[in-house]
């Protein structure tokens, strides 16, 4: 007889429910499918890099206008006129501008699902070997859910810091030393946490729907010929 | 002795858009623990939907399939996945292993997915590596391996987790003649060393002599079935030609 791990196997005794996989081991098992598809993982990412870090260079170059206009400075606000901010309304961002950055988040927030659903189709044998190996649904889940996560964020967290560099670079240019004699250290840590939480959001959204289809492939997926 | 998987009078029928294709009419079958079946067939015979069905990976439109004197229909997803991970270990065509992690990992997942912690899954996966002669390619990933190496890896991964049951669907369907058969003969192996039930879905005739039982597939039903005996005879017949 097969000497099995399957201790109810042989005994008549009821079939337990397989055992899920905690966050952390999830956690690892994504993580390592990013690193060794960097290359793929970057693109995916750079969608997010690129809105986030839009959002952050309106918000603080918009906030550095608010703090030059408010220093009231003679010689600051001939600069400030001759950049086109509108010293007496104090207000940068317009409607348009607005409209221009929630487009770009829009962009990104069906970006990053695109991708992810792609990066779904192409592993879908792959999503049915891990089944009949014993995966269940709550672990493709995770990991799939962990890996779009995880591109966001990653992606959110370099686009504002290229947001706030290019923001401060081209103010630099403008105002010169101003910038710094003036510059809005609140407004600019605001800055930070609005596109962080904006990014965060979207990224956590945009990860809900690809993971759930993933999980819902069949192990008998795994049989399939072609891929 | 009971049979470890049992099929009654099991039928499938898929639904291509207006027309129904019976892919299984009506199959019984019973397969005895420690054999070493090949369910045999062209392609469109229905072998791959039997085979399915056996492994718990496909549910029969009607009929009954029993593994371990389990009816598969009276399980819940989550025992269905525990049966799968347990007591059944899947060897495929294409090898399947996951792209990006490395010969060792490939075999500590399954390890992991019955329960045992990272490092002891690590441990037990470099015995299984070790018992299909991979024990010097562990931090390789499947690119890095030949079709017959990825397939012991994947054999590996397979009885990792000691398993009653293999399911193998076409193991020689992507390697040359020599590689196949040093393949089959582990997998003759694995039966008579710890007493694994393997189960094979094959067109090729080499895995024939490996067989203690041959069902032949036709038209969604079984056309025959034939034992070691017989089995020996045919080869000659159909290959002109004894293979190891």
């Amino acid at each position: 007889m097969a000497q099995t791990d399957g201790q109810a196997w042989n005994r008549g005794e009821q079939i337990p429910e397989q055992t899920p996989v905690s966050w952390g081991i999830a956690f690892g098992v994504s993580w390592g499918s990013l690193k060794r598809r960097l290359f793929r993982s970057l693109i995916t990412m750079s969608g997010v890099v690129l809105a986030i870090a839009f959002l952050t260079y309106m918000l603080v170059t918009d906030s550095i206008a608010r703090a030059l206009v408010t220093a009231n400075v003679d010689r600051l606000n001939l600069l400030l006129q001759r950049a086109g901010v509108d010293i007496f309304a104090a207000a940068g961002t317009d409607r348009r501008m607005l409209l221009l950055i929630g487009l770009s988040l829009f962009t990104c927030l069906v970006g990053i699902v695109n991708a992810m659903l792609m990066s779904v189709t192409e592993r879908v044998k792959e999503i049915g070997t891990m089944k009949c190996l014993g995966a269940l649904d709550s672990f493709v889940l995770k990991t799939y859910f962990i890996e779009a996560a995880l591109q966001g964020i990653i992606g959110t967290a370099l686009g504002i810091g290229i947001g706030v560099l290019v923001g401060f670079v081209v103010s630099l240019n403008a105002f010169h030393g101003y910038v710094v004699q003036f510059f809005p250290w609140g407004g600019a840590c605001k800055a930070m946490v609005i596109a962080l939480l904006i990014g965060s959001v979207i990224s956590i959204v945009a990860a809900i729907a690809p993971a759930q289809w993933a999980a819902r492939k069949q192990p008998v997926e795994a049989m399939r010929a072609e891929g | 002795m009971a049979p470890i998987v049992k099929t009654v009078d099991v039928t499938k029928i898929y639904q291509m858009g207006v027309e129904e294709v019976h892919a299984l009419r009506g199959v019984s079958l019973e397969i005895r623990e420690g054999e070493y079946v090949s369910i045999m067939g062209p392609s469109g015979s229905g072998k791959s939907t039997l085979f399915n069905m056996v492994g718990a990976l496909d549910s029969p439109t009607a009929g009954e399939v029993f593994v371990a004197g389990r009816r598969l229909k009276d399980l819940t997803s989550g025992q269905l996945a525990w049966i799968r991970c347990h007591n059944i270990g899947y060897i495929f065509q294409s090898f399947n292993l996951i792209p990006t992690m490395t010969a060792l990992e490939n075999v500590a997942i399954a390890r992991i997915f019955s329960g045992r912690a990272p490092r002891e899954a690590r441990r037990d996966a470099a015995g299984a590596l070790e018992q299909v002669g991979l024990a010097h390619r562990l931090d390789h990933t499947p690119s890095e391996l030949s079709g017959g190496q990825q397939q012991r890896v994947a054999i590996a991964r397979a009885i990792v987790n000691r398993p009653a049951i293999i399911l193998a669907d076409e193991p020689t369907g992507n390697l040359d003649l020599h590689t196949g058969q040093e393949i089959i003969a582990l997998l003759s192996a694995m039966k008579k060393d710890l007493g694994i039930t393997v189960i094979t879905a094959t067109h090729d005739t080499k895995m024939l002599s490996a067989s203690d039982t041959v069902v032949w597939i036709k038209d969604g039903g079984i056309d025959r079935v034939a034992d070691r005996s017989e089995v020996r005879i045919d080869v000659g017949t159909i290959d002109g030609q004894t293979v190891a």
